[in-house]
């Protein structure tokens, strides 16, 4: 039922199951002293142990937990800057241990590079093994079978001799998948059969796969390149490094390799729950209707949902987020235009109340910013603060909070656009300067405080009937662009994981045999037996089926 | 949301069949326990007037019929029960110990009787829930325990009938955990049926997170054949040292050995179905997120669960290991797969946020 020691397998860690009991005696022999050679082959012989692929194994269980307790930099960055804030004193302790950067930490890598040098240590001895047993004749057959497992006996018909039994048998045996040796020991004829060689190739493919998971990830993360764009309606984006709001390229990535094309957000659709009152204004599809055109290329129609990513010119497109960006047209006290564009509003909440940031550098006396809210159902709450009730355009609000002073980007220090540093700058509306904030819905225009000029909020479809706000404001769509070209290997290595664990786990490797002894009435007796290697729970009746099959049912005297 | 109501309705009824299941089979196994008294106060040898208790029989008895032992059958037949099945434990190990033989009570049948019971109530519960939904149930919390107790049932089941030992000594257990788990779900975890929103429309919703039950449904069947292993192993080394041994409802039951065989075969399934369940999960993280694995808190736990079973499945294979100490790596694998599916999902901020809460 359960597998047995079989001396005959070395490729084995020593304390696998399957390998040799160690001889007890051994170990309380006095041992001759280690030089250093002999220290290292301990060493070898210790991480390549089971026990020790097993600690290993439990140690990085354990040592995945973390991650999953602290927010990591590399999926939660601002969950980690948000830690640092709630917990000064803690954080930098735990920075300290890797605590935030767990996965790439090193006593995280330590741990898996040895698990898996203990891996190589194993797979390549058990490799060669196996390559020599597919080569070898089945064993020779036992001088007792009656000690094995399944060891049962049957009465060949009569006029049946030892020859044409251990025939048929060889020739069964084939067929059902074995491989066969005829033996011939003193006299007595026996077939000696092994299969399922495919359970070990199997446990060799599933371990090697993970390897080649391992090193597709590390030449992966090398040579791809993972960017976000946000695009606002009507905008286009060029594949090139400049064009991206944020890059972060593999170790060996080299820009040359971007493809150049081109991406127009020609569309975003947001469709919202209205009928169901449990799920009112949840979200129910995005899809982002885009043009890609290549260079030398007519343009085509694509689109790109959340689930449905867009694959082009190398690169994965993902549709990771969407917002309104308010067309906002800033003049200045002599009606000059100063600022004109589409300005991204973040998102809060589900919504859709969305903060964003209007820099003005030029063309006025000072700087001026504007820090503005925009919601795009707008309701007045008991509080008398604003809120949005529904994320689709019904009665879009935009306010506008204005600085005037020091935007802090002459001296090219790079600045977030989504955010404004008020510390050099003067508030003029809202907040405790008793002065309202700047209130505006698609298509009005009103007056900046002080005489500085006036800011637009401007309507995308003037032409809409009175009231219908529903294409009034642009949206953005928020790019994720990859380009990882191991990808489809890692795919490849899992497939193989997985069928090589089906098939190391499910096929039974047994070896069997077929004894043909004479009796004293001239009788042929026929002895079966089987020898598990490895897990086998249908090995007893595996044997007694063939034992059927070949000599009819069992003899009733047994 | 008339269907709605209707399932919920169904899976109440559910669980007051599973709680009589439950009280069925607890009863069950107090008789094994009373089975067990009577059969050591009773004379070694078989009387007539016991029909129901075999008698104590010695493990090294059975060493001749060591080839035929897994099949082997009890002598007495006559009387109400039907024919006792005798497990011969370890035929002529060493500190076997004693197994009394045992049928099939009246309890028992009742027991299994009302699982069938309450999981064509708990099917018809949850595919009105899916018709309510009108998609698979299984895609908030509340949806996911539905479906994952269905499943767990579903295994028990299904093996009650492949299996050939008799397993229906673990009903007290499946129904309990089913029962317990319906009744957090129904009452901390319900929402009312509302659309998918746009990342978990995918056919991978449908193959990822279906799988993913089902594996749950093998492993906790794995956990609940450990914990009946280690306490049978207990037992068995109690015997082993020559003590007197309590009269247990485990002297009923198949010895430790078998009890870690079947857990294994149990276990290495869920294994599978659970690399399985990552690799697809992959397969759409690399689809709806854009990349394929990025240690979100689901991702670490379905890693850390993976880890723990090859770790389980390992020690299988690591002599000293075998045994007792590997059951207790599948019962951690079992409670991770718990802490998993209730403080990740609730507590733990993630990308997996569909909890519904």
């Amino acid at each position: 039922m359960t597998s047995r020691s079989d001396p005959g397998a070395p490729s084995r860690p020593a304390d696998h199951i399957d390998s040799a009991e160690p001889d007890p005696g051994e170990a309380s022999v006095n041992q001759p002293k280690l030089g250093v050679v002999g220290w290292l082959r301990f060493a070898w012989r210790q991480l390549t142990s089971m026990r020790t692929a097993l600690l290993l194994l439990l140690l990085l269980a354990i040592a995945a937990v973390p991650g999953s307790l602290v927010p990591q930099r590399s999926s939660d960055p601002n969950g980690v800057t948000q830690y640092f804030d709630d917990n000064p004193t803690l954080a930098p302790i735990l920075d300290g241990f890797q605590m935030f950067d767990v996965y790439t930490s090193a006593w995280f890598s330590a741990v898996y590079l040895l698990l898996f040098v203990s891996l190589i240590g194993c797979i390549i001895p058990r490799t060669k093994h196996h390559f020599e047993a597919l080569r070898a004749r089945p064993p020779r057959t036992p001088a007792r079978l009656g000690r094995l497992a399944g060891y049962t006996e049957r009465t060949a018909p009569e006029g049946i001799d030892a020859e044409t039994a251990i025939a048929t048998a060889t020739t069964q045996l084939r067929q059902a998948g074995y491989r066969v040796e005829r033996y011939e020991q003193r006299g007595v004829l026996s077939v000696s059969a092994e299969r399922g060689y495919l359970r070990e190739t199997g446990n060799l493919v599933f371990h090697t796969a993970l390897l080649g998971v391992l090193v597709a990830v590390g030449f992966g993360g090398g040579f791809g390149f993972s960017g976000q764009r946000v695009i606002v309606e009507g905008q286009t984006f060029v594949n090139t490094l400049a064009a991206y709001d944020s890059f972060n390229p593999g170790r060996f990535f080299d820009d040359t390799r971007l493809q150049p094309y081109s991406l127009s957000l020609e569309e975003l659709d947001a469709v919202y729950e209205t009928e169901n009152r449990k799920a009112f204004g949840q979200p129910i599809d995005f899809t982002a209707h885009v043009t890609v055109e290549g260079q030398g290329e007519e343009s085509t129609d694509r689109t790109v949902k959340v689930n449905e990513p867009l694959y082009t010119h190398g690169t994965d497109v993902y549709l990771l987020g969407n917002g309104y960006a308010p067309t906002i047209t800033v003049r200045n006290a002599d009606g000059e235009v100063v600022f004109t564009d589409s300005v991204p509003f973040l998102p809060q909440d589900a919504n859709l109340t969305s903060i964003g940031v209007v820099k003005v550098p030029d063309g006025m006396d000072e700087q001026l910013g504007m820090v503005g809210f925009f919601y795009p159902t707008q309701e007045t709450l008991d509080t008398g603060a604003y809120a949005s009730t529904y994320p689709d355009l019904v009665y879009p609000v935009l306010t506008l909070n204005v600085y005037q002073g020091d935007l802090g980007i002459n001296e090219g220090k790079p600045t977030s656009v989504y955010t404004l540093d008020p510390s050099t700058m003067e508030q003029l509306t809202g907040g405790d300067t008793g002065v309202d904030s700047i209130e505006l819905m698609p298509g009005e225009t009103t007056e900046l405080p002080n005489g500085l000029g006036t800011v637009t909020f401007e309507n995308a479809s003037p032409d809409a009937s009175e009231g219908d706000y529903s294409q009034s404001v642009p949206r953005f769509a928020s790019f994720d662009i990859h380009h990882d070209p191991t990808q489809i290997w890692v795919l490849v290595f899992a497939v193989l994981i997985l069928a090589g664990l089906l098939v190391s786990l499910f096929v039974p490797r047994r070896r069997m045999w077929v004894k043909a002894l004479e009796r004293p009435d001239g009788r042929i007796a026929l002895e079966y037996a089987a020898l598990a290697r490895g897990e086998d729970p249908t090995l007893e009746d595996a044997v007694s089926a063939f034992a059927d099959k070949h000599a009819g049912p069992a003899d009733d005297a047994k | 949301m008339q269907l709605d109501e209707i399932s919920i309705l169904c899976v109440y009824s559910a669980m007051v069949v599973y709680a009589i299941a439950f009280i069925a089979f607890s009863i069950d196994l107090a008789k094994r326990s009373a089975a067990v008294t009577a059969a050591a106060d009773a004379t070694p040898e078989v009387t007539a007037g016991a029909p129901e208790h075999v008698g104590v029989l010695q493990a090294a008895a059975a060493a001749k019929a060591s080839a035929a032992a897994a099949a082997a059958e009890g002598g007495a037949s006559a009387g109400p029960a039907r024919p006792a099945k005798v497990k011969l434990g370890a035929a002529g190990g060493p500190g076997a110990g004693a197994s009394v033989a045992y049928g099939r009570s009246p309890a028992l049948r009742v027991g299994v009787a009302m699982t069938v019971l309450a999981w064509l109530l708990h099917l018809s519960g949850t595919v009105l829930r899916g018709l309510a939904a009108g998609r698979v149930p299984w895609a908030n919390m509340y949806e996911f325990a539905l479906t994952g107790t269905l499943i767990i049932t579903t295994v028990f089941l299904l093996v009650l009938v492949v299996a050939k030992q008799d397993l229906r000594f673990l009903g007290t257990f499946v129904t309990g955990l089913v029962l317990v788990l319906l009744g957090v779900a129904t009452i901390n975890f319900y929402v009312s049926p509302i659309p998918l929103p746009p990342a978990l429309q995918s056919i991978w919703l449908v193959i990822h997170v279906f799988v993913a039950s089902a594996s749950v449904g093998f492993f906790a069947l794995g956990f609940a054949l450990s914990v009946v292993q280690l306490m049978q192993a207990r037992r068995e080394a109690v015997i082993a040292s020559a003590k007197a041994a309590k009269a247990s409802f485990l002297a009923t039951l198949p010895d430790a050995v078998s009890l870690e065989n079947l857990a294994y075969r149990v276990n290495i399934i869920g294994f599978i179905m659970w690399t399985f369940t990552l690799m697809a999960g992959a397969v759409w993280a690399e689809k709806a997120w854009g990349r394929y694995w990025g240690w979100d808190t689901k991702e670490v736990w379905t890693f850390i669960i993976w880890v723990v079973y090859a770790g389980y499945i390992h020690a299988r294979a690591t002599r000293g290991w075998r045994g007792s100490r590997s059951a207790w790596l599948a019962i951690i694998g079992f409670s991770t797969v718990l802490f998993n599916f209730t403080v990740v999902n609730l507590f733990f901020k993630g990308l997996h946020a569909y909890s519904g809460l």
